[in-house]
């Protein structure tokens, strides 16, 4: 009986099996590496909006700060986003005919608030909390890159649990003086307070565990 | 069976699997009432009635940053309503330091932010009562220190501007 296999089908084999192991792993790779990337996470994705709001002309433009619309920031755990009645401070005497700006009018005359759509939404069982990060010196750049560049607002960073932790494990350099918290552009030179001084002026102690659980997972 | 018994258990496991990412919580912006009224029978959190605290230097100087946020956009950080909106079509501002508006007494800057002033919209809902009042006091000093006059010198520094 002559051989049902050449030689060559060894090479085959072991080719295929090969190939197959190599599908399993990059296939389980992918399956848990696909949802931690930054495509997956829509970082960088303009999201639309009922307005095409843009914090570039309002924000580098106009020089407003972040708290002339996200009020609640430095005292609660949510930014909050502004209500109509902040936006016709101003539109009500200026761009009043803009058809962008329809929505508002709309929303002030028919008393229903503008439904703006999420951009940052962490899952339900991780806790969040803007005041402690504003008090203790945590730029809003630092989390959500240079907003005052956006022509439409995007998510700047990923927001996985190792992008909170790589600050909770050492946030000094990360910190920033006081009057730049809110200026998105400011960068550390050689003049900055150093991050141990950082530290201290904010009361901040290195022993604190930063990192358990129950800090973020309440 | 008892070989199937581990596998059973696993898979009971499995139904407990949820992907908790989104509970069942308020999930929009949504206010109970609509952005121009207030619910019926509340009062604006911490909106009650209050006194003008005494002027000290951090009352002025929590004036001055809340005044820097929320009114330096129209009436710009000199006070006299050339502010970056005004420059892009806004109604100008009447100055701060116009006479009417220097013999104003202190509560008349305080019920402007509270109830607005013809084109100028109410700030009540993003300043607080005390923030308030710290901007009406810095507004003081603002004008006074357009207006200053020998008088306001310490004698021992009088000497340095001559
Ligand atoms: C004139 C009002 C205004 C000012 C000033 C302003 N914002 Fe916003 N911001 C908005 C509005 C309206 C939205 C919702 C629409 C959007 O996402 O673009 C928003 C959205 C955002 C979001 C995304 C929210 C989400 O859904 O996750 C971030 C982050 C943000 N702003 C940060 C800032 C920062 C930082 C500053 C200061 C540098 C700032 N904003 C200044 C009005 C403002
Ligand atoms: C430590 C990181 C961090 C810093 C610093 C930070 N944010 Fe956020 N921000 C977040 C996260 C995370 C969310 C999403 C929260 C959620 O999904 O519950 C968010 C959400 C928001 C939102 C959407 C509305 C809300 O409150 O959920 C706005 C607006 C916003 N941030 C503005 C700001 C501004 C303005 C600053 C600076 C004063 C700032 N943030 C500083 C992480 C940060
Ligand atoms: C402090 C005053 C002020 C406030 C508050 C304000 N705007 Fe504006 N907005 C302006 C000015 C001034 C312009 C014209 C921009 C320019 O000339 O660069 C403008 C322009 C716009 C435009 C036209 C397109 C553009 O970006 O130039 C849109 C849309 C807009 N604003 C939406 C909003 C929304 C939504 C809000 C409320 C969250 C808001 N604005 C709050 C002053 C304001
Ligand atoms: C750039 C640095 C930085 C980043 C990024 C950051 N944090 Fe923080 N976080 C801090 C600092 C600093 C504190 C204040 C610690 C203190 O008060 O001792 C803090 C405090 C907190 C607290 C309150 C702790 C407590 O009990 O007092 C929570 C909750 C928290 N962070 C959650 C998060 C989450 C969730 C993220 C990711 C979305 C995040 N943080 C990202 C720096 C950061
Ligand atoms: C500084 C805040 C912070 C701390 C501390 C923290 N986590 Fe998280 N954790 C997060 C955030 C943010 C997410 C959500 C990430 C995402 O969006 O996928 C998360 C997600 C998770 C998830 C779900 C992961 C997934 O891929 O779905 C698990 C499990 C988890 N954390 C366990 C832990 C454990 C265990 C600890 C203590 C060792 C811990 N976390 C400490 C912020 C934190
Ligand atoms: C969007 C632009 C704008 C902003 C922001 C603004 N104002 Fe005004 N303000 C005006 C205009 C316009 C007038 C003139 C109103 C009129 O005469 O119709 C005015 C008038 C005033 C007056 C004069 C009232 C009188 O008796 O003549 C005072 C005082 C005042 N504003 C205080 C403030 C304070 C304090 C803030 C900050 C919390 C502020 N304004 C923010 C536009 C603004």
């Amino acid at each position: 009986m002559p051989a049902i296999f050449r030689p060559s089908a060894n090479l085959a084999a072991a080719v295929t099996l090969l190939a197959l192991a190599g599908l399993g792993v990059g296939g389980v790779a992918l399956w848990w590496l696909w949802p931690r990337t930054d495509y997956a996470r829509h970082v960088r994705w303009p999201v639309g909006q009922p307005v095409p709001f843009s914090h570039e002309h309002h924000v580098a433009g106009l020089g407003l700060d972040c708290r002339f619309c996200h009020n609640s920031v430095e005292v609660s755990a949510t930014a909050g986003l502004p209500p109509t009645t902040t936006c016709m401070t101003c539109h009500s005497q200026i761009w009043t005919n803009a058809a962008v700006l329809a929505p508002v009018r709309l929303s002030l005359a028919s008393d229903t608030p503008i439904a703006w759509n999420r951009i940052n939404d962490l899952p339900d069982y991780v806790y969040f909390n803007h005041g402690i990060h504003i008090a203790k010196g945590v730029g809003c750049a630092s989390c959500h890159g240079e907003v005052d560049r956006m022509a439409l607002t995007y998510k700047a960073s990923s927001l996985t649990m190792q992008f909170c932790l790589d600050c909770h494990r050492d946030p000094g350099p990360r910190l920033r003086p006081k009057d730049q918290i809110f200026n998105t552009q400011w960068q550390r030179t050689a003049d900055t307070a150093s991050p141990a001084a950082l530290m201290g002026e904010y009361h901040l102690r290195n022993g604190r565990r930063l990192t358990d659980c129950s800090i973020c997972h309440r | 069976m008892k070989g199937a018994l581990v596998p059973i258990a696993m898979l009971v496991c499995l139904t407990a699997c949820d992907d908790m990412s989104n509970q069942a919580k308020q999930r929009h912006y949504a206010p109970a009432v609509g952005p121009a009224a207030v619910p019926s029978n509340t009062v604006e959190y911490l909106d009650r009635p209050s006194q003008a605290p005494p002027v000290t230097l951090e009352l002025l100087e929590r004036g001055q940053e809340r005044f820097r946020i929320y009114c330096t956009p129209c009436h710009s950080e000199l006070g006299d309503g050339h502010g970056m909106v005004v420059q892009r079509g806004f109604p100008p501002p009447p100055s701060y330091h116009t006479e009417h508006l220097r013999q104003a007494p202190v509560q008349h800057f305080y019920d402007v932010m509270t109830q607005g002033y013809g084109a100028m919209y109410p700030f009540a809902d993003r300043v607080r009562p005390e923030d308030r009042w710290a901007i009406a006091a810095y507004i003081r000093a603002l004008q006074r220190s357009q207006n200053a006059t020998d008088g306001d010198i310490s004698a021992d520094r009088r000497g340095a501007l001559e």
